[in-house]
């Protein structure tokens, strides 16, 4: 059938099940924009800005597992896309976003909102096209998309110029990609597999160490049983909250730089790691060579080039998590001994009851952790929790009772501010009967606060919990520990009117400084329907704890900080 | 961890932008390139990149690991036992000793390859050591220009 390439571009994304672009038009990308005009398989977002663009169609990905899909056009509209697109990159969260180029006759002419797309974006995608010719233009499209939820997902960035989107062509768009060059493995190594089950049955002190991977693989019902089944405890990953469910009582926590004690003393003193779509972050591991000392590891990725990156593998495994835990159980079904992990496990209980997660409450003035833990009583399991950067994100992951994964949406890798608002925009049009609620700061929401535009009009109703501490909250906690207290450049005093500014975008705002007020804002803002700011009072110089400070080890950990 | 030499033969589907990955790879993790040539296979849509390398154990592991992540990468070798060669030609003005100069090349396996008005240029190709040595051994005869090629290797 023939058709024009901007054609082509909606009937793949129609072809793909796609129900939802968040985009901006311009220029070079406005043939595609008059399609969209005339079509009614997708519905269209527009965001207030590029970047939000992308952390919607992420945000999208991440609450639903499809791939999210974001149009822009070239040069600014394209270079505001990158942060976007190096979130998604560095969390493995697949989308394909379309760019418009200039006409390929102007190519590499410096012409107006003319810029290098495949060659910027090159280090933060799974892959990127240029489109040449528009015979390629439907094999590239279904490619986009194999590569983007394939192997280890992420975002794959096709770049059209615009005679390629106003020219005709024949479109018979692929049932099926065969790339020689690409063939994610995803079973993993038989008898690496059987070394590892081997491993688990003679091990003392076992330790599940779950990661990301886990959540993009929807292997949690194989993880839950597995546990279920060894009794082997587990610790989860910043990205991975919500895999094991906080009722387990096999979960130790979440470790790393703000860990719980428990669960950085069982990874300073496992003697098996059985790593599952973890990656040995650098936020993860503290200083390195005093990380998991007594530990052999099995590390079950399907990306390669994760396994032996940071840390030296006993038993490596290429695939699936998911398929492998599978196989794993298979294998120790009818030998494991539960019972022969039972000190280990009295260990752990006694590291928590020793050093629990913990905050002072306060009658005097709000507490950051109490709103988190609120929300949780209140909302629970009915919500989706995404998150910006800082103080706050790291007590929502420690605070919220998460209860199944997917449930938190945050920018784990490249710690990207700005990414909560515009996620959770991606979230509730993925989810339309989840409430879904951003935990974010008076930093990091000033820097996508023109999506409240979106968000109305849209009627969207994502209620924004800002942690008010009139700081850069995290590297104020920095400047505390690390630099004398001089506050440079931290102090966020000077703030806007949040009530005020939500109304005049048409959403509704509260401000919130007393336990009584919050409950009665966030009952109101799930009632009220719109797109809401929710501006909480709290402890301005509540840190986030506990704490191993970069570069430190694992096991030693700041648990309170003394005044001076 | 000792850093070693390492060549790593990569075969790419033949493909805009390919080397611009592979390059960009190298520049964006930090890793070393001593030389880089590729070429197209012959009756194929593939190409050949011989890459040189220096790095400890766990570099060259994540070299191999992350070019074989590249989606065009078809195959990523990277053996103990590889054949290597480099060709350098080497530019002379015309008064220096040719006959001399054409038995040093001959010491090598090479030869002098053009002869103009006011310069001669000669050629070996050879293992990088042995090219080096040659051009060592030419240097007395204060050469205009050097060009070396980059390795291209195959496994035995």
């Amino acid at each position: 059938m023939k058709m024009s390439g901007a054609q082509m571009v909606c009937e793949a994304i129609i072809a793909e099940g796609v129900k939802t672009v968040f985009g901006y038009p311009g220029g070079a990308i406005m043939n595609v924009y008059d399609e969209i005009y005339k079509q009614n398989g997708f519905e269209h977002i527009l965001t207030r800005h590029e970047q939000a663009a992308v952390h919607s169609a992420d945000g999208y990905a991440r609450a639903t597992g499809e791939v999210g899909v974001a149009m822009v056009t070239s040069g600014p509209g394209f270079t505001n896309a990158i942060t976007g697109l190096a979130t998604a990159y560095t969390d493995s969260i697949p989308l394909v976003v379309i760019s418009g180029q200039v006409p390929l006759s102007l190519i590499g002419t410096d012409g107006f909102q003319e810029v290098d797309a495949v060659g910027i974006s090159r280090p933060c995608t799974k892959h990127n096209y240029l489109v040449r010719s528009i015979k390629d233009l439907p094999k590239i499209l279904k490619e986009a998309f194999y590569i983007a939820r394939s192997g280890r997902p992420g975002p794959v960035l096709v770049d059209i110029p615009k005679d390629i989107t106003g020219e005709l062509g024949d479109f018979d768009y692929p049932k099926n990609v065969d790339l020689p060059t690409y063939k994610p493995r995803y079973g993993g190594n038989d008898r690496q597999i059987k070394k590892a089950s081997e491993a688990i049955l003679k091990a003392k002190k076992p330790l599940l160490y779950i990661g990301g991977g886990a959540v993009l693989s929807n292997a949690y019902e194989e993880i839950r049983e597995f546990v279920s089944l060894t009794q082997i405890p587990a610790v989860e990953t910043l990205m991975a909250r919500g895999v094991m469910g906080a009722d387990n009582p096999l979960l130790i926590g979440m470790l790393g730089m703000h860990g719980n004690y428990a669960s950085n003393m069982a990874m300073s003193e496992t003697d098996l790691i059985i790593s599952l779509g973890a990656r040995f972050d650098d936020r993860v591991t503290g200083k390195l060579s005093e990380f998991a000392r007594y530990a052999d590891i099995i590390h079950i990725d399907i990306d390669p080039a994760n396994i032996g990156k940071i840390v030296d593998v006993d038993y490596p495994i290429v695939g699936d998590v998911k398929i492998v835990v599978q196989k794993i159980q298979a294998l120790i079904k009818d030998k494991v001994n539960p019972d022969r992990y039972q000190v280990w496990r009295d260990i752990l209980a006694r590291y928590d009851e020793l050093h629990p997660l913990s905050y002072k409450d306060s009658d005097e003035v709000l507490k950051p952790q109490w709103v988190i833990q609120r929300i949780g009583q209140l909302v629970g399991k009915d919500a989706i929790i995404t998150s910006d950067v800082g103080q706050h994100q790291m007590w929502g992951a420690q605070f919220y009772p998460f209860d199944r994964p997917r449930q938190w949406i945050n920018s784990g890798g490249l710690g990207t501010m700005g990414f909560g608002f515009p996620a959770a925009i991606g979230a509730k049009v993925g989810c339309p009967d989840k409430v879904v609620i951003n935990i974010t700061g008076d930093g990091s929401i000033l820097m996508n606060v023109q999506e409240l535009v979106t968000a109305s009009e849209h009627n969207i109703p994502v209620i924004n919990v800002i942690l008010n501490n009139h700081f850069l909250g995290m590297v104020r906690q920095w400047q505390t520990f690390f630099y004398d207290k001089r506050y440079s450049e931290t102090d966020l005093s000077y703030q806007p009117n949040w009530k005020m500014l939500a109304q005049a975008c048409g959403g509704e705002g509260y401000d919130v400084t007393t336990k009584d007020e919050f409950d009665k804002a966030l009952a109101s803002a799930i009632e009220g329907k719109k797109v809401t700011f929710i501006n909480v009072a709290v402890d301005r110089f509540e840190n986030v704890l506990p704490m191993v400070p970069a570069g430190g080890a694992l096991y030693n950990m700041l648990l309170e900080h003394k005044e001076q | 961890m000792d850093k070693v030499r390492r060549v790593i033969s990569v075969i790419v589907a033949n493909e805009a932008q390919v080397l611009a990955r592979v390059s960009g790879l190298f520049a964006g993790r930090g890793y070393n390139i001593d030389s880089l040539t590729v070429a197209p296979i012959p009756d194929s849509d593939l190409s050949h990149m011989t890459i040189v390398t220096k790095g400890n154990k766990r570099v060259i592991e994540q070299i191999v690991k992350q070019l074989h992540k590249l989606i065009p990468t078809f195959k990523v070798i990277e053996h103990d036992e590889m054949v290597e060669k480099e060709m350098v030609l080497i530019k002379f003005p015309i008064e220096k000793p040719i006959s001399d100069i054409q038995a040093l090349c001959q010491a090598y396996n090479g030869a002098i390859v053009n002869v103009g008005t006011d310069m001669f240029i000669a050629m070996v190709a050879d293992e990088s050591v042995r090219v080096e040595h040659f051009i060592e051994a030419t240097k007395r005869y204060q050469p205009i220009e050097v060009v070396r090629s980059g390795v291209v290797a195959m496994e035995r």
